[in-house]
């Protein structure tokens, strides 16, 4: 069997297995649709939210990102991993206590105000269609790689099959479907990585092999990566080329932004106990933390093989792997100098004589996980387990996401806002038809998206960071924080990071350079000065109005202790 | 809150241990990440982790942190889990 059926084989297998699993858990009532009944086990919940929060950024573009960033993509690994620790510490066990079904929920009720509610929600939808869209861009491109088909083909197959399970199975059906998911890309991870780091180094885990002894060399890998990224001309792989102002920044803002993600926030309401809420961050984190120490070595891999098997070889020897991602245009090689080999150099590169070298070669950084099993020449059926991988954590996470806007939709604007008197199977029905719709904007975005898949998730982030968060914590840890406090640091916090986004990424691209950042604070970090504008501009508004009433600071005082969280529920009538 | 008495007073010792528990993990989370990991990554470069090609800045950024982060959720939820026993407000008791 060639590449192209293992691949066919093994996605059609997923699949079959995800449908399997919809069908067996439907739900039945809201409450099955948006917390899964409020009765999933706390390390089946962990790893769906592991599954959940893995999407087509982590498994597909990081480990790339990192392998051409070097230690600057640290910030990917601290910054999506860390945010875990403050949704335990400070998020996680209050919401589930309070006991609600969305964010917009706890925001309204805590808030005491229908603006803040209908702000949250704003946010929620906004957050989670940017968010979207870089999924539905993975499966374009593994589609479009592996299978063959025009990406186009590629996004409506990935959204028949998330309709199918998002809009029948609600979260429930979601919940056990991304179970699944979580084990077939933890292994479609793992398996090419525990190859490369044997035949690189000689050891099991990637962990320890990216730090070991190169075989080829007999000299430490990560030394002989250095070296060899001095030779070309680039910045050296362990330390990198960022300001250290902007690693700080970009870190807080992906950290606070996981936090305050609405798809992420929601799973600890569908646990039975406060304690259940806590142990489930814990394995969450446990979980996502198994990718994301390997995927460091991965990029140190496929960047040392990239080098070795690219860099100054004559254009016409080189391997199939690499026409084929030229076909589909995520290669290219430009031969400036005419001498028929290829010049992959950094912008420190210079020749014999002394004279600044032209680079000639640009790989799109997206394609190091799927084109690296090809690199290193492993079997065919473990390219197309990598495929079927790529495909389950866009899928969980598309899956997530869509229903949080459906539920922001049929439950915060329906039937907590405009439609009061709306029936239970009445609002069962908006939220499956507002699923559906989403389904299709979200197929509209990853056929047409507005950019590159991490570019796309960062700007997600960012606002997630400097809206939700804050409120949220002062709401459980200051009781004298107000509405008038929350709107108005919501509306600060989002306003100003996404005119910083807006301005340097669509109005002026050309000034998006360290020079004009406020600073030194890139785009990608700005969510994190948007929290702190949030917090001080909530704090002085909250501090110069009345103090909230009292039945809010009774709820908050309630919030505070574990005993008697019930299953989700309404707060107020 | 006034009118809730005895049980009041525990609650707010409660939170109090809470917030301090809170903090400590944060520090250390802190320290990790931004601490080893960025503002001291250049100093802790200089040292390699014995045995291995890991600049130990390096590896903080890259592995070590991630590992800290797991560790200080489970020990999170062990030192809630006593508080919430200690001052019976534990989900496992009957109310």
């Amino acid at each position: 069997m060639n590449v192209q059926a293992w691949t066919f084989v093994l996605v059609g297998l997923s699949f079959a297995l995800y449908i399997g699993v919809a069908l067996w858990s439907r739900a039945g009532s809201t409450k099955d649709f948006y917390v899964a009944g409020a009765g999933v086990s706390p390390l089946a919940n962990g790893m769906a939210t592991a599954a959940d929060w893995m999407s087509a950024a982590s498994f597909i573009s990081m480990a790339g990102l990192i392998s051409f960033r070097g230690y600057a993509g640290s910030v990917y690994l601290m910054g999506w991993t860390g945010g875990y620790v403050l949704l335990a510490l400070l998020l996680a066990p209050y919401l589930r206590k309070f006991g609600a079904y969305t964010v917009p929920d706890f925001v309204g009720d805590r808030y005491y105000s229908q603006t803040a509610r209908v702000v949250a929600v704003v946010c929620a939808i906004f957050v989670s269609f940017t968010y979207v869209a870089g999924q539905m861009r993975g499966v374009g491109i593994v589609f479009g790689r592996f299978l063959e088909v025009p990406v186009e083909i590629g996004v409506l197959i990935g959204m028949g099959i998330v309709f199918f399970y998002a809009v029948l199975g609600g979260m429930k059906g979601i919940t056990y479907t991304q179970v699944s998911q979580y084990c077939v890309l933890i292994f479609a991870y793992l398996v090419p990585a525990i190859f490369l780091s044997l035949l690189m180094t000689g050891h099991v885990l990637p962990q320890l092999g990216f730090g070991g002894v190169d075989r080829s060399s007999g000299s430490y890998l990560l030394e002989r990566l250095d070296g060899l990224h001095e030779q070309l001309g680039f910045a050296a792989y362990t330390t990198g080329a960022r300001s250290t102002v902007d690693v700080f920044f970009i870190t807080a803002a992906l950290m606070v932004g996981t936090a305050g993600l609405p798809h992420v926030i929601v799973r600890f309401y569908t646990v039975p106990r406060v304690k259940d809420a806590r142990i489930s961050v814990g394995w969450a984190l446990a979980f996502i933390a198994i990718l994301y120490t390997t995927a460091p070595a991965v990029a140190v891999f496929a960047r040392t093989n990239l080098l070795t098997t690219v860099a100054d070889r004559p254009y016409a020897d080189l391997p199939d792997w690499f026409r084929t991602w030229e076909r589909i245009g995520l290669i290219s090689f430009d031969d400036r100098n005419g001498d028929g080999r290829i010049q992959y150099v950094g912008p420190a590169a210079r020749d014999a004589a002394g004279q600044p070298v032209e680079n000639e070669l640009v790989i799109d950084q997206d394609i190091m996980v799927l084109a690296n099993p090809e690199i290193a020449g492993l079997p065919d059926w473990v390219i197309g387990l990598v495929a079927a991988g790529a495909l389950a954590a866009a899928l969980s996470t598309a899956a997530g996401l869509l229903l949080v806007v459906s539920s922001a939709v049929s439950h915060d604007l329906l039937k907590r806002g405009f439609r009061r008197d709306i029936s239970e199977r009445g609002e069962l029905v908006a939220a499956r038809v507002a699923a559906g719709a989403a389904v299709l904007v979200a197929g509209y975005l990853g056929i047409d998206p507005p950019g590159f898949v991490a570019q796309v998730v960062a700007f997600a982030f960012g606002l997630a960071a400097s809206s939700f968060f804050p409120v949220i914590i002062t709401g459980v840890f200051w009781k004298r924080m107000n509405r008038e406090g929350a709107i108005a640091g919501m509306i600060a916090g989002i306003t100003l990071t996404t005119a910083y986004i807006v301005y340097f990424k669509f109005v002026s691209p050309a000034a998006n350079v360290p020079e004009h950042w406020w600073f030194g604070i890139s785009p990608e970090g700005i969510g994190a000065l948007g929290m702190l504008v949030n917090l001080a501009v909530g704090v002085t508004v909250a501090l110069l109005t009345p103090p909230p009433p009292a039945d809010v600071q009774r709820l908050v005082d309630l919030i505070r202790v574990p005993r008697g969280a019930g299953a989700a529920h309404e707060i107020s009538a | 809150m006034g009118g809730e008495g005895e049980k009041g007073g525990g609650a707010v010792a409660y939170w109090r241990r809470n917030v301090r528990y809170v903090s400590i993990l944060l520090a250390v989370w802190f320290a990790v990440s931004y601490g080893a990991g960025i503002l001291f990554v250049d100093t802790l470069n200089r040292i390699r982790i014995p045995g291995t090609g890991f600049p130990l800045g390096f590896w903080f950024a890259q592995q070590g942190s991630i590992y800290v982060f797991v560790v200080l959720i489970f020990v999170y939820v062990w030192l809630m889990n006593r508080l919430d026993r200690e001052f019976g407000l534990s989900e496992d008791e009957p109310s």
